[in-house]
This record gives structure tokens, C-alpha cells and sequence, in this order.
């Protein structure tokens, strides 16, 4: 949020929207390494649900997290045009799988709505914020929230 | 962030270790009786050049101890004394000492002042008893310095002492006008300390390689030095030198020869061509005392007053003219007279040969960027298999062109794989080294004359593998010391040497590293360690063991048959911790002992960690790879050996034991329990000695080895699972952890009426 007052707020950022079931969320394209079709993943055991295993991205072992199933909606049965955005968040670099890749987006930072605080719902912590793009609305993903509580699950 | 200075310390410490391991290097072979002059000069080399680097990093503790070490190798080295047996144990120590002192400089940690005050006095000792003829002799000259600036002292010297000397000089001197009028000598610089008579002399052929100058280095500035050291006459050969016409102005025609006469030793004299050593060619003999060419010490004496500075400068635009347009001219007629003069040194000169012995240069890579490359050609691998299989698919598998194309590319591949594979791969001599000192530090912690005999040094294992061996290696090889070799008065009883031996080896067999540590000490006492075991509980009494089985029990945790606990073993710290560090690493441990004969322990370990054999499996429709070191044998599972235990638990019965039954496809959360376990394909793993189990599996698939792929980094520790590895096919595939999956086992293999309702509940 500092980050985003120091910043000129005419400043444009570039995000990737995809979509999971009927809501579109983006992330920062700056953070996605890559997008690419899904493979049969490894399952591993004791994993938390939404992890649905490993892939062999060139030769590195890549933790595949099944949004829809993170985010707490419904699963896409449609499996065949699900698309795998691996995103790097530090050092972490883990795939996102999401039913479908939309667009690129040209965002000015004054245009990031900070969303509402609503306790009943579980799935804001995935949001950072909000935008209104041509009457839709779209989630910014929050990076940070979707890939660290993978560990601390358990808790 | 980092700053500069503290990276440019770490590169010296860095460096420090090589040079360390140099020293220990050259120690250890002049110690075997090595009495190459080049040997000493390494470790006198190695001992400088940390003090130099520690000088400029204002580590004071480290360059003073240095600095007494340096001394004494000096000592050794101008062949003021030859050390003694105790000496080598002095210097070993020593080395260990500045070992730790670096390490301390390092992690800004401290040495005990007491062993490095221990240290300091043996080498003060060694230095005192034969030292102190050559150090009167240093020390002379430099009390004399304040006298010397009246300049009568050559004089007097010359004419008291030099008798036989200044006679025999005094004809050549006559001689010198007519066969060199060139040659420049340094009377200003030379201080009459350098040049008392009866100092020995050098003769320095010098012809310096056309590299000299491009690489921006100026024969002047080194001939200045020299004459700074002692008296020197240069005389310049120039007899190469073409016509001006054919002259190469890149090309290096002219070679100098300096006499010096000096206090100095030769290797000072050898520091000032350190930089240019490669880039020239450099001779420097020795001369007697009384060698015909060197100029008269009545010279000097008789020009100072006239002189000081100004003799120097002629030979400046000679060499000038040399390096940028060179003038045959003013020297080619001094050219035939001087080298005429030439030949007569070596016949009593003693030739040492200039260059050092240089050991193949190493680069240092982060271990990241081998991972990351080791990663890229496993891809490379998978990729060239799934490139042949499209090949055929497509139908043109049979043309010559693309299989013979992709033969090679195959072959590549794989030479690629081996070589990345070599990368990580280190010699264990750095091992064995640090075990020598692990032996000097426990043989004189308990009294005992041991010999430390080392082989296969070369051997390369894993550099993983040599990190992870060093602490269960030193445990064995203070046990040998301690344990193994009786004391020196027991082993002259029984007619062996009273000097003991540690013997420590590598060698590559069969695919793998054998390490074996071994004393020809008293073997396992195994009525002793019987009795150990019945009153520590291990066994119970009266039960009939093997010898071999005996041994084994040194395994158990828990056992340590120190009768007293001593200064270095006996710790609680036992085999079995050695045992399980052993077979971390995927390796294996065995004892061989025979009574008055001694003991050995034979460790086996993989090559690398990188690379491991597995048996490729399929539990519920997953493919799993199980390391083939933890398994014992595939069992069918039948009604007639399976046995029901608990009510959710099954064992099986295995020739006279019980084994566990784990179904993995249920310890791992894949499925649930089977109704019926009758024949099933079982495997018998056994990660540990003392853990075995039946692990239910669906199919063997093929044994194959699989490169290694950490989890950790990318998801993090998953119970069960030790790493995952990427199958021809470019899927991932688990390894298990043998281990890990037997501790943490449920054993559930029946569906309990409480699971059911459970289960059921949750449904």
C-alpha cells in the first residue's frame, strides 16, 4: 500500500487476467515466468486439497496450486483448456492453474480500488484490490496470501 | 549489501585454503623425506603468501604467527638445518595452528591463546637450537647498519678478513675495463652491509620473454631493485640483436646477466622476479665466495665519496632504448666479452630451476550454477529420449541420416551428463588431510606413537558426500587412535612396533567409493564387547553370536566400550550415530577385525548424491521410486505368511522373523486399505539395521538409476518422500524415504469397524 501512495498514481502497471469458473482475476505481469497447458501433475501425499502435485517444468519440480480450489470455488469440471501460470513470488516459483488466460491489462495505480473489508469472506485475503474494466470487475490476486499459507495450512 | 572489501576477504581466505592444503601438501611430503628444495620452498611459499594477505587485512594474530612460521621455514630452506623427526610434528602443528587461525580470522572467532603460544615456542625451539648461528649472522650485519654510513667498514673488512678472497679478485679486476667497460655497478645503493666480503654471491641470467613488455613490465625497474640488494654488475647481452632494417620492434633481443653480491638470500633475490617469472627466462646460480667475475669489493669503497645516486642512471636509456626503439649500437661491442664470461659460472654455481611447480588451476563455481547445469542436462537427457520417441512415431526412424543424427546426439548427451556429473565430483585428499590432523591431535592427546598412512587420494567422490563424511570419519578415526591401537609399551610386548598405524584409503569399486579406516592395532576384544551388550541390555544373556554379529553390536546406539571415558572418545556419541550418518548418504558401513591384527571399517558410499539406483514401482496408480540400497528382496505375499496382529494391523512372516506390513499406497494417503493382501507384491526394505518392514506395493516397473531433484526448495519436506526425480517419460516421480515412511507408519492395512464408521461419517 505505501509502495502504491509513493508511487504516481498515473503510473501504469501491466497485469494478466485469468479467469477461474465465472470470476476474472489478474496478477502483476511482471511476476508470471509463464504460461503453459496443464499436464497430469504427481499428487503428493499428506498435500493440503488445492495442491494438485508436482509437474517437471525443464528439469525443476514445480508445485502446482489448483486456484479455483485455493480460492474456495466451485471446481471447473472442464479440465481440458486449463491453463498452468507459473509465477514467481521471491524465490518461490510455483504454477497457478486457472481455467483460462484473458488478456493484458494496462492499469493505472489511481485506478486500484482497495477492496472492502468483509469478514464473512474467507476468499478477500486473496484480494488486493479491485478494478473496473469495461463494466467487469476484476480481483488483483494477492500473491503473497495465495502461496504462503500453503505451508501453514495445517494451523 | 556486501562491500568490496569484505568480498576481496573472502577471496583470501578462499585462497587461504588452497594455500593451507599446499602446505600441508608439502609438509606431509617432507616429512616422507621429500628433500626437493621445491618442496620446502611451497610450504615457505604458502606460509608467505597467507602472512602477506593477512598483513593487508591488518590480521595481526594471524601474520605474527605466520611470520614465526615463515621464519623457521626459512630456516629450512637455506639449509641452515635439516629438521628432525620432532621438527615435522613441530611444523604439522604448526600448519594446524595457522589453520585455525585463519578459520578464526574468518569467522572472527578466537584461538586458545595456549596452544598457539605452545606452538610458537616449539618453533622458537627449533629455531633456537640450530637457529641461532644464522640469525647471529643476520643480525650482525644489521647492528652494524649505524656504523656502515662511514663507508670505512668495506675497507677494513676487505682488508682483514677477504684475504684469499681479494686476491683472487684483484686480477679479474685489472681485467675489467678491457672486457666489459659497460657493466654498472650500484656502489651508491650498495650498503656496506650487503657487500662485506666473504657474502656469497648470485649469478642472474635474466632474458626476459616479449611478454614481459606487453604485459607492461619494465626489465629496469627489476634491475634496480636487484642492485638494491646487493652490489651488483649488469652487463646486457645483446649479441641477438638484427640489423636495425630487421628489427622486430615487438620482439625482446636482449638479455642481461647480474652478478650480485649480497647478504640476501637467493630467494629474496628470486621475490623481485616474482611478477615476471612466467615471462622470462631466469637462471640464478650460486657463486663462491671468491668467483672470478664478481667485481672487487675495493671498488665500492673508492667511489662513494664521488657518487651516490648517480650511478644508476646509465644504464636507464640503454634499456629504454631497448623496450621502445632499440639501438644496437653502444652495447653490441661489450656483447662478445661478456658472454664469453658467461660459460665460466655454472661449473660451480648449483642450478635451481627458476620456475615453482604449478599444480593444474582450479576455478571456483558456486555449487548453485553445477545444480542448476545438472538440472539443464537431465532435461537435455529426458528431452533427446523423447525427441527419438517422436522420431519413430512419426515413421522416419529408419532413415540413416536422422539415426545416425540422433546416435550422436544420444552420445552427446550422455558425455555431456558424465562431465557435468565430474564437476561435482572433489578428490578426498582435503578430507584426508583434515583426518591427519584429527590423528596428530589424538595421538598426543593419549600418549601414542601413531603413523598416519593415507592412499587413493585422488579418488573423487561427490562434494556433498566429502562435506557429510568428515564428521562420522573423524569419530573413526579417534576411535582407531583411541580405541583401536593399544599403547606403545602393550604393543612392544606383543612384538609389533611401538609406533602404531591408522591407515585411511579411497578407491572406486564397482560403481561405488570405498573408504576404509583401519589400525593394525588389537582387534575388537569381543569377549568385552559381549559382555557390554548383556549388561547394557542389548542382547540377552546367553545368546549365541557370530563374531561378525559381535562386531556388529559396536553398531548399536548406546555402546561405547571405553572402559573409562577419555579425553577423546566416549562421549555418548557412538558407532551408531557413524553408522546412520553412513546411511544417510546412502552408503554402508562394515567392521572386519582380527585379534592382534587390528580392525577395519569398510564404508561403501554411491558416487554422487546427484545420481541414485532406484526400483521403479507403481501404488496406486502413482509411480514411486524406491532407493535400491533399502531394499533387502521382493516377497509374495501369500495367506501362509501373512499374519493378522492388531485388529487394523497385519505382520508377515518371514523365514523366523515378523516383519510389519505396510501398505504404502495407504501410508501415503493414496488409497485406502486393500480387503485382501494375498498375493501382493511385497517389498522388504530396510533403511536401518534395526528397521525393516513389508511394504505393499502394486507392481515393480524396472530399476533404473534416476537423477535426484530436491522438493524442499520448491514445496517443502513431505513425510515419506525424500526427494522426486523426472522419468524418461518427463513426469515426476517420488522417491521414498525408507526411513522416514517406517517411523511414521500407521501399519493400518484392514478397515477397522471404527475407520468404517469414521470414514462413513465423513461421507
Amino acid at each position: 500500500m505505501n509502495d502504491a501512495l509513493q508511487d504516481n498514481p498515473a503510473d501504469l502497471t501491466e497485469y494478466l487476467s485469468f479467469r477461474i469458473g465465472a470470476q476474472e482475476y489478474t496478477v502483476d505481469i511482471m511476476s508470471v515466468r509463464e504460461i503453459r497447458g496443464w499436464t497430469e501433475a504427481t499428487p503428493l501425499p499428506h498435500a493440503p486439497s488445492y495442491v494438485r502435485g508436482v509437474i517437471n517444468l525443464r528439469g525443476t519440480v514445480l508445485p502446482i496450486i489448483d486456484l479455483a480450489a485455493r480460492l474456495g470455488l466451485p471446481p471447473d469440471t472442464d479440465n481440458d483448456r486449463s491453463v498452468v501460470i507459473v509465477v514467481q513470488h521471491y524465490s518461490e516459483t510455483v504454477g497457478l492453474l486457472v481455467d483460462a488466460v484473458s488478456d493484458i491489462l494496462t492499469i493505472a495505480r489511481a485506478d486500484l480500488q482497495t477492496p472492502p473489508d468483509m469478514a464473512a469472506d474467507n476468499q478477500h485475503r486473496f484480494v488486493s484490490a479491485l478494478i473496473i474494466e469495461n463494466e467487469r470487475m476484476i480481483r488483483v490476486l494477492d500473491l503473497n496470501n495465495t502461496l504462503t499459507t500453503t505451508e501453514n495450512q495445517a494451523a | 549489501m556486501s562491500d568490496p572489501m569484505a568480498e576481496i576477504k573472502a577471496s583470501f581466505f578462499l585462497e587461504c585454503e588452497e594455500l593451507l592444503e599446499q602446505l600441508q601438501d608439502g609438509l606431509n611430503r617432507f616429512e616422507e623425506g621429500d628433500d626437493d628444495p621445491e618442496t620446502v620452498n611451497e610450504v615457505f611459499r604458502a606460509v608467505h603468501s597467507i602472512k602477506g594477505g593477512a598483513g593487508a587485512f591488518g590480521l595481526t594474530a594471524l601474520v605474527d604467527f605466520a611470520h614465526i612460521f615463515e621464519t623457521s621455514m626459512d630456516v629450512v630452506r637455506s639449509g641452515e638445518k635439516s629438521p628432525e623427526a620432532d621438527d615435522h610434528k613441530t611444523f604439522l602443528v604448526a600448519s594446524d595452528i595457522l589453520c585455525d587461525l585463519v578459520a578464526a580470522s574468518r569467522d572472527e572467532t578466537d584461538v586458545s591463546p595456549e596452544r598457539v603460544e605452545e606452538s610458537v615456542a616449539a618453533l622458537k625451539a627449533f629455531l633456537g637450537e640450530n637457529g641461532t648461528d644464522p640469525e647471529e649472522d643476520e643480525v650482525d650485519p644489521a647492528d652494524f647498519q649505524p656504523m656502515g654510513v662511514s663507508m670505512t667498514l668495506p675497507d677494513v673488512g676487505g682488508a682483514t678478513t677477504g684475504s684469499p678472497g681479494a686476491t683472487q679478485i684483484l686480477p679479474d679486476l685489472s681485467a675489467l675495463p678491457e672486457t666489459a667497460p659497460e657493466p654498472q655497478e650500484d656502489p651508491g645503493n650498495t650498503s656496506a652491509q650487503n657487500a662485506v666480503p666473504g657474502t656469497p654471491g648470485f649469478s642472474i641470467h635474466f632474458r626476459p620473454d616479449p611478454s614481459l613488455f606487453t604485459s607492461g613490465n619494465e626489465p629496469l625497474h627489476l634491475l634496480k631493485i636487484l642492485s638494491e640488494l646487493g652490489e651488483t654488475t649488469i652487463n646486457c647481452h645483446c649479441d641477438e640483436l638484427p640489423p636495425i632494417e630487421q628489427l622486430d620492434g615487438e620482439e625482446s633481443y636482449l638479455s642481461w646477466t647480474i652478478d650480485i653480491r649480497t647478504t640476501h638470500s637467493e630467494q629474496e633475490i628470486r621475490e623481485v622476479f616474482d611478477f615476471v617469472e612466467d615471462l622470462c627466462e631466469l637462471r640464478i646460480e650460486t657463486q663462491e665466495i671468491a668467483t672470478p667475475d664478481v667485481f672487487a669489493p675495493e671498488e665500492p669503497a673508492s667511489q662513494p665519496p664521488s657518487s651516490d645516486t648517480e650511478p644508476p642512471t646509465p644504464p636507464i636509456p640503454e634499456v629504454e632504448t631497448t623496450v621502445s626503439k632499440p639501438d644496437p649500437q653502444p652495447s653490441v661491442t661489450t656483447a662478445p666479452s661478456v658472454s664469453a664470461a658467461v660459460p665460466s659460472q655454472p661449473s660451480k654455481a648449483k642450478e635451481t630451476t627458476a620456475k615453482p611447480a604449478k599444480t593444474g588451476g582450479t576455478v571456483r563455481v558456486e555449487l548453485d550454477r553445477i545444480d542448476r547445469l545438472v538440472n539443464l542436462v537431465g532435461e537435455l537427457v529426458i528431452n533427446q529420449a523423447m525427441l527419438s520417441q517422436s522420431v519413430v512415431e512419426a515413421g522416419i526412424g529408419s532413415d540413416q541420416n536422422v539415426a545416425a543424427g540422433l546416435d550422436e546426439f544420444m552420445q552427446l548427451t550422455r558425455d555431456i551428463q558424465d562431465s557435468v556429473m565430474a564437476i561435482r565430483a572433489q578428490p578426498v585428499k582435503s578430507l584426508f588431510q583434515r583426518m591427519g590432523r584429527i590423528v596428530r591431535e589424538a595421538s598426543s592427546a593419549v600418549g601414542k606413537d601413531v603413523r598416519f598412512v593415507t592412499s587413493g587420494e585422488a579418488t573423487e567422490v561427490d562434494k556433498t558426500v566429502i562435506e557429510r563424511l568428515a564428521d562420522p570419519l573423524t569419530h573413526m578415526i579417534r576411535n582407531a587412535v583411541d580405541h583401536g591401537l593399544e599403547k606403545n609399551e602393550e604393543r612392544k610386548n606383543k612384538g609389533k612396533t611401538s609406533q602404531g598405524t591408522v591407515k585411511l584409503s579411497a578407491s572406486h569399486k564397482s560403481g561405488r567409493v570405498l573408504i576404509e579406516v583401519s589400525d593394525d592395532g588389537g582387534g575388537i576384544n569381543r569377549q568385552v564387547v559381549l559382555r557390554k551388550a548383556i549388561e547394557k541390555g542389548l542382547i540377552s544373556e546367553g545368546s549365541q553370536l557370530t563374531d561378525s554379529e559381535i562386531d556388529n553390536l559396536l553398531f548399536l546406539p548406546g555402546f561405547s566400550t571405553a572402559a573409562e571415558i577419555s579425553n577423546l572418545s566416549g562421549r555418548g556419541v557412538g558407532m551408531d550415530v557413524v553408522r546412520n550418518s553412513i546411511t544417510a548418504l546412502g552408503g554402508r558401513i562394515s567392521i572386519t577385525s582380527e585379534t592382534d591384527k587390528g580392525t577395519k571399517f569398510s564404508i561403501s558410499l554411491p558416487l554422487t548424491l546427484a545420481v541414485q539406483d532406484g526400483m521403479v514401482i507403481e501404488v496406486a496408480h502413482q509411480t514411486l521410486v524406491v532407493p535400491l540400497n533399502n531394499i533387502i528382496e521382493t516377497i509374495t505375499l501369500t495367506a501362509d505368511n501373512l499374519r493378522e496382529m492388531g485388529p487394523a494391523t497385519t505382520v508377515v512372516q518371514l523365514r523366523d522373523d515378523f516383519v510389519p506390513l505396510l501398505d504404502l499406497a495407504v501410508e501415503l494417503g493414496f488409497a485406502p486399505p486393500r480387503s485382501s493382501y494375498d498375493d501382493c507384491v511385497a517389498l522388504l526394505i530396510s533403511p536401518e539395521e534395526d528397521s525393516m518392514a513389508a511394504v505393499v506395493i502394486d507392481k515393480i516397473i524396472e530399476q533404473r538409476q534416476v537423477v535426484i531433484k530436491g522438493l524442499q526448495d520448491s514445496y517443502g519436506a513431505i513425510s515419506g518422500i525424500a526427494a522426486a526425480t523426472i522419468l524418461g517419460d518427463g513426469q515426476i516421480a517420488l522417491i521414498l524415504d525408507a526411513g522416514d515412511v517406517i517411523s511414521n507408519a500407521s501399519g493400518r492395512t484392514r478397515n477397522t469397524v471404527e475407520t468404517l464408521q469414521l470414514t462413513g461419517a465423513i461421507a
